[in-house]
């Protein structure tokens, strides 16, 4: 760990923070359906988009409308996705001959783009044509990161109206959040990225002749503008197989700094939003704070866990830190930040291997998930999670001093409690689930390639990040059968839909109550007690879900580790 | 149910073209124009051929070359096209080794790199960079420590003075971006083209 390591997480927290108040600020303008500055181009489009549609932009929809309106959009979309994908070979901008993908392996990644996971079973330069990537992934990728947005701020409605029926329109809320929001940032985004050497041609792939005289493909593509969406929405599906390891995807340390802000960026603007709409920013600063504190403690672990080095390096005498599946332009610190980050934010890009990641380092990243990504979180995901977390530790607050719990003015009783609940069990439910399903059946063992207890961390992180909808992966497993396809294909599915339809049916529920006006009795939901309750929940309900599967993967190889033990391959 | 269906269809639709093709070609276009180099991928062309790009690293195992970090790519069998072989810097399908902390098999291929590396610069602690398989398996870069280290090496195979490539190796030294961020670092492709330009003065 150095000083310069320890002053560029500095910066990074630094940037994020100053980002979120002007981008939440604009963000709640376009929610609210105010003017914006780009309202002079992009509303006449918003209002032919509305009027072919035959949408009534002022008509807004209960909760249970809001959520069919979401799975319509999303089945057809995913339809639309397999399809393009079964059929890519049939299909122009297909230069390097792609083949039709299989269908356990079409079902898997369309699943994986709608749910906004990317888990990437596909190797992208080996199976996808240019056309998939930009019709069916990009899209994707902006849409289900749109439609998280367009979640939390109903859910955020839910807080701050009183006694209403609706909680905003489905079809208004994703149009605006795409066309004011994420598609401005991208295109100025993706030209950076192209500036500092991402790819954007729609020209095959490029044959070099090497110094040494061997031939090299180098595969190329409509690479900058995908990477912005997948950093800013969160989504994190790789152009690349390697993904933002690739050099094409993140070529220098500025990229890659750019790209752990992007990730960032519009989660905490979030809070902020909620900050605003509930008429009070003190209460969006609290949850960033708590979000803060759960971020620091992991990438500190993290970091100095991969910067000390491995078992196996130190027995050679190699010093430097742990630098297997890194990069020479990221180092240690660089590659540690961005894997905390990616996988507190449900991105799931990776700019190293956490397969090859110190135990212990890798063992941060599965925390990270498995505490359900509220750590900033996916866009609109990460703080419609977090408010959740909110919900039960006012729950447990008004345990403690014998009062009906409330917050921001909005009563909450069993209805809100219970949904919350069925959100916070159904990821430990998905996760451990098929962890436990794989780890007996033999298709499910012939996944994992290391041996030993880093196996079934393998597994145990697959399954993590498909249900959290987070997308990276410890790599060696080979997910690519149909086993995994379809069990990884449904954690993502029930990980998404079975958090996203309680957090709408609380929304629903808070917005017809009453507001309440706070009392001499009313626990403050902006200061350090009430952020210290709430980081304590979350660990509470984390660590004991799932402590006993950490101990079986992570805990038990960095102390097998420590006494020199290593596992040959299918031993 | 079916009054979703309209605006789903038509929604679905219209963003479609306009994130999925209106956005990347006006991207495609736009990169083209302000910055063609990079938009094709940062190739770099000699004598009118391509020998490469400046940011993907390439295989080198002469003795005469800097070489890069260890790559775990891999390709097709030509034998058997449901197998796989080992193909250092395969730039048509990234990957890392994912080998994990306690692999048996991270052991032994550290050990035997670490092993032939330090008996070709003996006494100098080998540095790690060159021992490790990087994520992409396409680094272009090694610090500049690894870069030191081969000096001897090269030196001997081209009969050049150790002094004047550790001077080449020096003035390859990109350093941390704004002096702050990511690690030094050395091209690898762009010193041995610096090499090889030597050579030919």
């Amino acid at each position: 760990m150095t000083l310069n390591g320890w002053f560029q997480i500095a910066l990074f927290c630094a940037v994020v923070v100053a980002l979120a108040k002007p981008l939440g600020g604009y963000m709640t303008r376009v929610f609210a359906g105010e003017r914006t500055v780009l309202s002079p181009v992009l509303a006449p489009v918003e209002r032919g988009l509305y009027r072919a549609a035959g949408i009534d932009a002022a008509q807004e929809q209960h909760w249970l409308a809001y959520a069919l309106s979401m799975l319509a959009f999303h089945g057809l979309g995913f339809l639309a996705l397999y399809g393009l994908l079964r059929l890519q070979t049939a299909l122009p901008l297909n230069p390097d001959g792609q083949g039709a993908v299989a269908p356990d392996l079409a079902f898997n990644t369309a699943v994986s783009f709608v749910t906004n996971t990317n888990w990437q079973s596909y190797g992208g330069e080996t199976t996808l044509s240019y056309l998939a990537q930009m019709l069916g992934l990009t899209h994707q990728n902006f849409l289900s990161a749109a439609t998280g947005i367009a979640l939390a701020v109903a859910l955020v409605r839910g807080f701050s109206r009183a006694s209403a029926r609706t909680v905003g329109s489905f079809w208004v809320d994703l149009t605006r959040t795409t066309l004011y929001v994420l598609l401005p940032l991208c295109v100025v985004y993706a030209l950076f990225l192209v500036s500092q050497g991402v790819p954007q041609t729609l020209g095959a792939a490029v044959e070099a002749t090497t110094l040494e005289g061997a031939r090299q493909t180098l595969a190329v593509g409509p690479v900058a503008s995908q990477v912005a969406i997948k950093m800013l929405g969160t989504n994190g599906g790789g152009f690349f197989n390697a993904n933002a390891a690739h050099p094409f995807e993140n070529p220098t340390a500025l990229s890659n700094f750019v790209q752990m802000v992007s990730i960032f960026a519009l989660g905490a603007a979030m809070t902020n939003v909620f900050g605003r709409m509930v008429g009070d920013e003190r209460q969006g600063w609290a949850i960033l704070a708590a979000m803060g504190v759960l971020f620091l403690a992991g990438t500190a672990v993290l970091y100095w866990a991969e910067g000390a080095g491995s078992p196996v390096l130190d027995a050679l005498g190699l010093t430097g830190g742990n630098m297997e599946g890194k990069e020479v332009r990221f180092g240690i610190l660089a590659s540690a930040l961005f894997a905390a980050v990616t996988t507190a934010a449900s991105c799931g890009a990776v700019n190293a291997m956490h397969d090859s990641f110190t135990a212990l380092g890798g063992m941060i990243p599965l925390i990270n998930m498995e505490l359900g990504e509220i750590i900033v979180g996916g866009v609109g995901a990460g703080l419609y999670g977090i408010l959740v977390f909110v919900i039960v530790t006012i729950f447990v607050a008004g345990l403690m001093v014998g009062r009906t719990p409330e917050y921001l003015g909005k009563k909450i009783e069993g209805r809100e409690v219970k949904m919350a609940m069925l959100a916070i069990l159904c990821l430990p439910l998905m996760m451990l689930g098929f962890t436990a399903l794989a780890t007996v059946v033999a298709a499910g063992l012939a996944g994992p390639a290391n041996a030993g207890p880093h196996g079934f961390s393998e597994i145990l992180y697959a399954f993590t990040s498909a249900a959290a909808n987070n997308g990276s992966a410890f790599g060696g497993l080979s997910a690519n059968t149909t086993f995994y396809n379809t069990t990884l294909g449904l954690g993502m599915l029930f990980g998404r839909f079975f958090v996203i339809v309680p957090a709408l049916a609380i929304a629903g529920s808070l917005a017809a109550k009453k507001t309440l006006p706070a009392s001499a009795g009313t626990l403050p939901t902006h200061g350090g007690l009430f952020v210290g309750l709430l980081v304590g929940v979350i660990l509470i309900v984390g660590g004991l879900t799932f402590f006993p599967a950490l101990a079986l993967g992570p805990i038990v190889e960095h102390l097998a580790g420590g006494l020199g033990q290593t596992y040959p391959a299918g031993g | 149910m079916l009054s979703q269906l309209r605006p789903a269809l038509v929604l679905l639709v219209a963003l479609t073209a306009l994130t999925g093709l209106a956005y990347p070609l006006a991207i495609t276009g736009l990169a083209g124009t302000i910055f063609p180099a990079q938009a094709a991928g940062s190739l770099i062309a000699r004598d009118g051929r391509v020998v490469g790009s400046r940011l993907i690293g390439q295989s080198f195992t002469s003795e005469r070359y800097f070489q890069g970090r260890p790559s775990a790519t891999s390709a097709a069998d030509p034998a058997d096209a449901a197998k796989t072989v080992p193909a250092p810097y395969n730039a048509a399908n990234s990957a890392g080794s994912n080998l994990g902390p306690t692999s048996a098999a991270l052991a032994e291929r550290v050990r035997t790199d670490r092993d032939a590396r330090a008996a070709e610069n003996p006494g100098v602690p080998v540095p790690v960079d060159l021992v490790t398989a990087s994520g992409s398996g396409l680094d272009p870069d090694i610090s500049p420590e690894a870069a030191l280290f081969q000096v001897p090496r090269v030196a001997k195979a081209r009969n050049i003075a150790q002094n004047t490539l550790r001077d080449l190796v020096t003035a390859h030294v990109a350093g941390r971006d704004f002096g702050l961020l990511g690690e030094p670092r050395v091209n690898v492709l762009a010193l041995n083209l610096a090499l090889d330009d030597l050579a030919r003065r």
